[in-house]
């Protein structure tokens, strides 16, 4: 029951976030620094969120067969691949190792 | 001159836009379900959240054994941007009335970047709506039927759903790393998540990232761009050699 909760808190904070965009006068939040934390902010979580997946196991560092997928999705992407293609390697990359015996 | 519906170059592009992005709709709703979360939640997160990188942050947090307050604190600080386009789009398309609530529930990467990368006034509009609306519908429909197929396929470790989470990720954040700057925000930011994961509890590591980041943005490369990586994390109008780009296409319309 509480993931739902937590589930309508993002949801009510995203669409207000979207909205304050739209209401608030132009000036009040159109400061260069605001902009580029913005930006930074969605670099910078993206990249927690690709290590944290890859490497955390609970509160342990592991290395296992989703390393294998991060590799496999870099050359995918490297090669330009779209999205959902990038996303299927990652899967099969995984799968692939854990068959031939990677935890 | 304004072209009708069928001609529009803003709504054209907007509709390829929408049926690629909805497609991965399908790898967010079989992620969710194996992250733990039913397909009425995964479901609601795609009708009332609506935005790929704070759902996918979402469930890579819940996935990992964090708190549902650590998930919507990552959900809502990679919402941010949109906040950020919301203030763009209102000074290019100023929506008036109800039309403004639903234009800030699909300010999303794709329809900011289908619309800005238009040059008249219809068309951005036209590229708007169009990229917003068809997203919004087809995104719903792909999370449903991968939720549903998720839901089928038993233990998600053995399909390396673990593995697609991470690609996924690598996904959304691969387009931004355009500027030396963006990389080393990465980098910085990985090393925190793993310095932090045996410190505290899972999900904690990307809100520890989230701060490291802010404090970049806030004090460091004074000398970049404004709005370092802000750039949407597609870019609909791809003008290979040899061919016109959107400005030459306009001109001769």
């Amino acid at each position: 029951m509480s993931v739902w909760v937590w589930i309508l808190v993002a949801c009510a904070a995203a669409f207000v976030t979207k909205l304050l965009g739209y209401l608030v006068p132009r000036k009040l939040l159109a400061n260069a620094r605001i902009a580029r934390v913005a930006g930074t902010l969605t670099i910078g979580l993206l990249a927690s969120l690709t290590v944290a997946n890859t490497v955390a196991t609970g509160q342990e560092l592991v290395v296992d067969a989703r390393l294998g997928a991060l590799v496999a999705a870099a050359i995918a992407l490297w090669l330009k691949a779209p999205f959902l293609v990038v996303v299927i390697v990652g899967a099969a990359a995984a799968a692939g190792l854990r068959l031939l015996g990677a935890a | 001159m304004p072209t009708d519906l069928r001609h529009s170059p803003g709504a054209r592009v907007g509709l390829s836009i929408a049926v690629a992005t909805g497609l991965y709709g399908l790898s967010f709703g079989a992620l969710a379900v194996s992250s733990g979360l039913d397909v009425w939640q995964t479901s609601a997160l795609s009708l009332l959240l609506f935005s790929g990188g704070s759902q996918f942050a979402f469930i890579g947090v819940i996935a990992g054994g964090g708190s549902g307050a650590a998930a919507a604190g990552a959900a809502a600080l990679l919402g941010i941007r949109n906040g950020v386009y919301g203030m763009q789009l209102n000074a290019l398309l100023h929506p008036r009335g109800w039309r403004r609530f639903a234009a800030a529930h699909v300010t999303i990467d794709e329809s900011l970047a289908t619309s800005t990368g238009q040059t008249v006034l219809l068309e951005q509009k036209r590229g708007f709506w169009v990229a917003g609306l068809g997203i919004f519908v087809l995104w719903n429909v792909f999370t449903l039927i991968g939720a549903l197929a998720g839901d089928a396929l038993g233990d998600p470790k053995q399909w390396g759903l673990d593995g697609a989470a991470v690609a996924a990720f690598l996904g959304l954040l691969w387009p931004r790393l355009r500027s030396r700057e963006a990389g080393a925000i990465a980098v910085a930011c990985a090393l925190a998540t793993m310095l932090a994961v045996p410190f505290v509890p899972p999900g904690v590591p990307i809100l520890v990232a989230a701060v490291v980041a802010g404090a970049i943005g806030w004090f460091g490369f004074r000398h970049g761009p404004d709005g370092e990586g802000l750039e949407p994390d597609l870019d609909p109008y791809p003008a290979p050699q040899g061919r016109p780009g959107p400005t030459d296409a306009q001109a001769t319309r």
